[in-house]
Parts: C-alpha cells; structure tokens; sequence
C-alpha cells in the first residue's frame, strides 16, 4: 500500500527539492550571469546578482579571439567516438559476465573498478610515451581510445547490473525458440535494457565531455576540444573572469542543452538499476 | 530503424569518427604555447601582421599558466615535438638549457640587437653565458600604495621603504568600518603564489632557502623573523582570508579601493591605472621594502619569454618569429595602435629611454624595481642557487609548493609560525637528500 502524503508534507518537500535544486545549480547560473558583467562588474563586491548593465562583449570577444567551432567539433567527436566505442565493448562484456558468469566475475569486476583508483597523473608519461610512439598525440582517434579506456569500467559496471535485472529465463526461452547468440543480444536483450544503456551512454557522454586532465596533456592545435577552450580564459595574472564565464558557458552549453531535453531518460535508466 | 542496423550504425559512426581522427592533417605553420596574459592576448592580435611580412602562420595553444607548465614540461622532457615555440620563464630557462632542451639564441640577427635586453633579464635567461629565451616581458615586485590615503594619514612614502615604515603606514591606513585594509599581500599556496612573496620577503630579512653546503636554513633565526613579521603585519592589518589570496584577489580588492597598499608585480601597475580601476588616479608607486640594515630588498625578478625546443621542424621559423615578437619593431607597433602604456614592458634599455614611455607614471620605478634584483646574488649571506624568488633546481617547484601549504596552513591559524618553519626544514631536507644534494 502506498504510504499517504499529507498536503503540508508535500509543500515542504517540494521546496526542500526546489532549495537543493538551485543550490546545486546556482554556480553555473553565476556563471551564466557573470558572463554577462563587464569585467569590473564581474568582480564588485558586494557582489551583484541581477542589476547591472547587460551585455554581450565577453561573448564577442571569446567569439573573435577563439575557433569556438573547432573546439565544439572535437569535443563532439571524441565524447561520441569515445561514447559509441564503449558501448560495442561493454555490451557484450557486461552480458557475458551477467548471464555466463565465471568464478573469477567478480574479482574482473573489482580489479576494473579498481583501475579508476589510479591517479591519471601517475601514468601521463607512459601514455604520452605510447602517444609518441604511435603518433597520436593532438589526434582525436588518440582521445577516443583513452577516454574509452578511462570510462569503459563504468559503462561495464552500469550494464552488468542492469542486464543483471533481467530474467535469465527469457533469454533461455529465446534460446529454446532457436534464437542464436547474436539475435538473442539484439533482439530480447537490447530491448529490454534500453533504458540502461541510454542513461549509460549519456552519463558516458557527459563524462567524456568534462573530462579535462587527458584532453588538456594529449592535445595541442588539432585535436583541443571544449575543456581547452575553456583553460585558454583562465589567468593567474589578470582579471578576465567575465570572459572566462562566457567561455565556460558557451562550453557547457551544449551538454547542458542535452542533460535538459534527455533527463527523463537519464533518471528513468538511473533508478532501474544501477545507481537506484 | 531495426537494432541491428542501430547496432551497425553506431560501430560506423565509430569507425568514422576515429578514422576522421586519424585524417588530422599535420599542419606546416608553427605552433605556440603560451599564458592567458594580456600581453600575450595583445601579441596573439597581432599575428596576421607577421603572417602578412613572413608568410609564416602561427597556430597558438593558449593555457593558464600551471596548466601550461605541466603541459610543455611534459612535452619537452619526452621530446614530444608539439610546439615550435614554448612560452616559459625564468625558473624553467637555466635549467632546461643547461640539459640542452632549448636552442642557444646565439644567432639573433644584428638588427634584433641583442644587447638591447636588460641585462638582469638576459642574465636570468642564460646558462653559462648563452641566452636560452629571448624576454617578451619582464617584471620585479614594488610597492603599489594609494597616495589620497597616505596624505591623510599625513605619512609620506620613502623612494626606498623599510618594512617597519610598511607597518607604520598600514597601522595609519587601515580603516576597517570603511572596509580599507593597511596593506593586501599574496598568502595562497603554491611556490610561484604565496611562495614567491614570502621567499622574497625573506631575501629581505636576510634569510635564505639553503647555505652553500645546501643545508636548509629554515630553522635560522631570519626566517622565523620574517615569517613572523609577515603573520602579525597581515593579522593586524590585512583582509580577511589573506591566506587564500593571490595576485588576482589582491588586484580585485584594490581595484575597489580596499587596500592602502599592495606589494606585488610591477605589471600590476597597468592593471591598478587602468580603467577598471576605481583608484586609479591616486596610486603612487615605491621600491619594495627591506628590513632595517639588510641590503636586499624584497623585490623578485621574473620574465615571460619565447624558447625553441630542441629538435623543432621549424627552427629558423620559429627564430623568425622570436626577434619578430620580442624586437623593438613589436614595441613601436603596439604604441602607435595602443599607447606607450600597453607595450610589454621590462625587457629591453631602449623603451625606457623612450621620451613618451618615461611619461608613464609606473615606467621608472619598473626599471628601478628590476634593476635592485640580481638573481645571482640573492640574499644577504652567500647560497649556491640562482634566482630571487625561485631556487633554479628541478626539485624547487615541488618542494617549495609543499613549503608554501605548510605557510599558508600558519597565515590562516591552523598551526604556529614554528610549526610552519619546523615542517619546511624537515621537506626542504628530506627532498634536498633524496635527490643527492647533500
């Protein structure tokens, strides 16, 4: 039986939501508004929330000074390659280790978990050796595989328990209504994990894109995606926070668009397994 | 759309897009790294000009500073080969020549006129002799103090200072209920923030990082002297939260008229005269300050300048673009587009002996600032290092961020000013061992 909500228990918890909502939003609409302060504006103190002089010449500024598009492509090319690539991997990983699990399953499981404990730094050299080697350093293919690598335990972790919610049984019936190997992951399982492989991809995605310690060390001209764009603005030496805010924006933007229209999905596949 | 032709959508578009990647076209122009400063910002403005005379293109990777160390350090140490030019500065300089990692700039052209560059700064972008890095801009440290204030404390700044007139003054300035603190300094973490100002400020009480034996003076009287010195004069006078505060901070709180004065890098001048200064018609400028009867002061020495990495493509490209970026020509461009007020300053004798630059009001006391640093000579007792705010060894950089928290940790009241030294003399020994110094 459900458990009854009284009005007043309603109202606080919905402004209690509402309070955290904007409290965990409320640095990125700073942001927001602080791109659209001049710069001594950007720093006066007390600080002023909405009235001041609107304007949009730190977006121009950012506009003529960087190649926005270029950084906007690459960040779509290697969150999506690296996203895609995934995704082909973990699939047929997290089905094998859900539905034909192995004594060792769980120590695989741990011991790729385990890998995201590392610190990135402690293996910059190596990578950036291999990088060298192979000539991928500025490349996005060089991106793709890294920040695959760096975020397919996750994708791994997030499906197997998901696939794990399903009945073995149905994939069994499958089977025994003549169903190979391959019809039986497109068509009995895919379907019915659909949710969870969408937010999987899209958590993926979003990791892909802020990913800033491996996009800033392994790119230059070529390959820089959002997360450059963004540490270009950046100064020790020099207030140009307004600017830096509109670069920031103009970053988050299209990830904050997505998260947006997406967020259905994305809490719908994040409450029906993994995560819940 | 079946999943199966999902499925085998999605592993194309993933072909795609690694293939796409694979396709990047190596370009022929030079590539720079440089810092997100205004100069710099300024010169990236001006490239399609040397493009237009050179026909050379210049691609820029423009990072914050820390970001950058990390990234053309790591570039260069595994010979990487990313960028043809690689912005650094003077603590990078020494060290990376002396591994010959940079190509000697001992072939500028007769009408780059080489001998024009501050000797200071030609110095400390040397080793043995060869210059490494040809400074696009140079700066010490000096004391930037509100002249409308001063007057009304009826005090007036010395050319000269001493730290004890700096306390005097701050005492007379500080004016809490109008939210004027006596004097606003760097207290954040990390050896080019907080680390740099307080290291100075013991070059000025007659302390020193290591004596010639490479022992770490720490536990030396001098030190707790001035660290002393620097807790009380910021707890007494200084802003909230001064442990976190930086170069930017600092600016921020003058800029608003919140700082009686304000000791930091002489290309802050342009900064608090500026226009998004609400002060910036009653600033007056001075040397930085020494402790009575010891001779050095504390201002530091430091340049942003332009080096080849060995082993460039694009060597005589990249030369090209240096005498372009750092000559005199470069200068004059700027003055006649921006005014004398925005060159780069502090690289080169000819700009101030300029008539229209002398009229600058921070001109003379820049020059005068970096002039007082010798950073072959630092501190008052002989030391076995190069640098002023700096010690030129690859092991500085971490160890004396480590020393800088454990500072921090004392400005904001976690520990004591003797705790703080006690732990700097166990890092500064530790590092100094394992990496065979003594």
């Amino acid at each position: 039986m459900a458990r009854s909500v009284t009005p007043r228990r309603k109202m606080i918890n919905t402004t209690a939501a509402w309070a955290v909502g904007l409290l965990i939003f409320f640095p990125i609409l700073w942001t927001i508004l602080t791109s659209f302060k001049t710069e001594a504006q950007a720093i006066a103190a007390p600080p002023i929330f909405l009235g001041f002089d609107w304007t949009l010449e730190n977006y121009s500024v950012v506009m003529e000074r960087s190649d926005y598009g270029r950084f906007l492509w690459n960040s779509i090319i290697i969150a999506g390659g690296s996203t895609i690539l995934g995704c082909i991997i973990a699939v047929p990983a997290a089905w094998s280790m859900a539905f034909v699990p192995s004594r060792r399953t769980k120590d695989i499981l741990l011991w790729m978990l385990s890998t995201k404990m590392l610190p990135a730094v402690g293996v910059l050299y190596p990578i950036y050796l291999l990088f060298i080697e192979m000539g991928l350093l500025d490349s996005r293919a060089g991106l793709v595989v890294v920040l695959m690598l760096i975020n397919l335990p996750i994708i791994v972790w997030m499906l197997y328990t998901y696939f794990k919610e399903i009945p073995v049984e149905i994939l069994e019936a499958a089977r025994m209504d003549g169903a190979t190997l391959k019809e039986e992951l497109l068509y009995v399982l895919t379907p019915m994990a659909i949710p969870g492989i969408a937010s999987t991809l899209l958590l993926n995605f979003i990791l892909a894109w802020n990913e800033a310690f491996w996009t800033l060390n392994l790119t230059a001209v070529n390959a820089a995606p959002l997360t450059a764009f963004i540490a270009s603005y950046s100064s020790p030496e020099g207030l140009f926070f307004a600017k830096l805010s509109a670069a920031s924006t103009m970053a988050i933007a299209p990830i904050l668009i997505l998260g947006w229209f997406s967020q259905k999905q994305l809490v719908r596949g994040l409450t029906f397994g993994a995560v819940k | 759309m079946s999943l199966k032709s999902t499925f085998s959508a999605a592993t194309a578009l993933a072909l795609i897009t690694a293939g796409g990647a694979f396709a990047d076209a190596h370009s022929a122009t030079i590539t720079i790294a440089t810092v997100n400063n205004g100069d710099m910002i300024r010169m990236q403005g001006y490239t399609d000009q040397f493009t237009a005379e050179t026909g050379i293109a210049v691609e820029w990777v423009t990072l914050e500073e820390n970001v950058l160390r990390q990234r053309v350090t790591t570039d260069i140490t595994t010979k990487g080969g990313q960028f043809d030019i690689m912005t650094i500065g003077m603590y990078e300089t020494p060290i990376w020549g002396a591994n010959d990692w940079l190509v000697p700039l001992n072939d500028l052209s007769a009408e780059y006129d080489v001998d024009d560059i501050l000797p200071a700064m030609r110095n400390g972008l040397s080793h043995d002799g060869t210059l490494y890095a040809a400074p696009f801009y140079g700066e010490s440290s000096m004391v930037m103090y509100r002249t409308d204030l001063m007057e009304a404390a009826g005090l007036e700044m010395p050319t000269a200072p001493t730290w004890q007139f700096i306390r005097e003054a701050a005492a007379a300035m500080d004016d809490p209920e109008n939210e004027i603190n006596g004097i606003c300094l760097r207290g954040k973490a990390g050896w080019g923030e907080g680390g740099a100002f307080i290291t100075v400020t013991g070059n000025s009480f007659g302390a020193r990082w290591f004596d010639e034996e490479w022992n770490a003076q720490f536990d030396q009287p001098e030190w707790a002297n001035a660290l002393n010195f620097y807790v009380n004069l910021m707890n007494d006078y200084g802003p909230e939260g001064y442990a976190t505060n930086g170069f930017n901070e600092n600016l921020s709180l003058f800029n608003q008229g919140k700082c009686g004065m304000w000791i930091d890098a002489t290309v802050a001048a342009s900064f608090v005269t500026g226009a998004d200064s609400t002060v910036a018609d009653s600033v007056g400028f001075a040397l930085a300050p020494n402790a009575e009867g010891v001779e050095k002061r504390a201002n530091w020495l430091w340049a942003w300048a332009l080096a080849i990495p060995a082993g460039t493509q694009q060597e005589a490209e990249a030369k090209q673009f240096i005498e372009w970026a750092t000559g005199k020509a470069y200068i004059e461009l700027v003055a006649a587009n921006e005014g004398w007020a925005n060159v780069p300053p502090g690289a080169r004798t000819s700009l101030y002996e300029t008539p229209e630059y002398q009229a600058v009001p921070f001109a003379k006391m820049t020059l005068d600032s970096i002039n007082a640093a010798d950073p072959t000579n630092p501190t008052v007792d002989p030391v076995p290092y190069v640098g002023i705010q700096f010690v030129a060894i690859p092991e500085f950089a971490g160890m004396a961020t480590e020393v800088s928290q454990e500072f921090s940790a004392a400005y904001a009241g976690q520990q004591t000013v003797e705790e703080a030294l006690a732990k700097a003399q166990a890092i500064t020994t530790e590092v100094m061992e394992a990496a065979g110094y003594r």
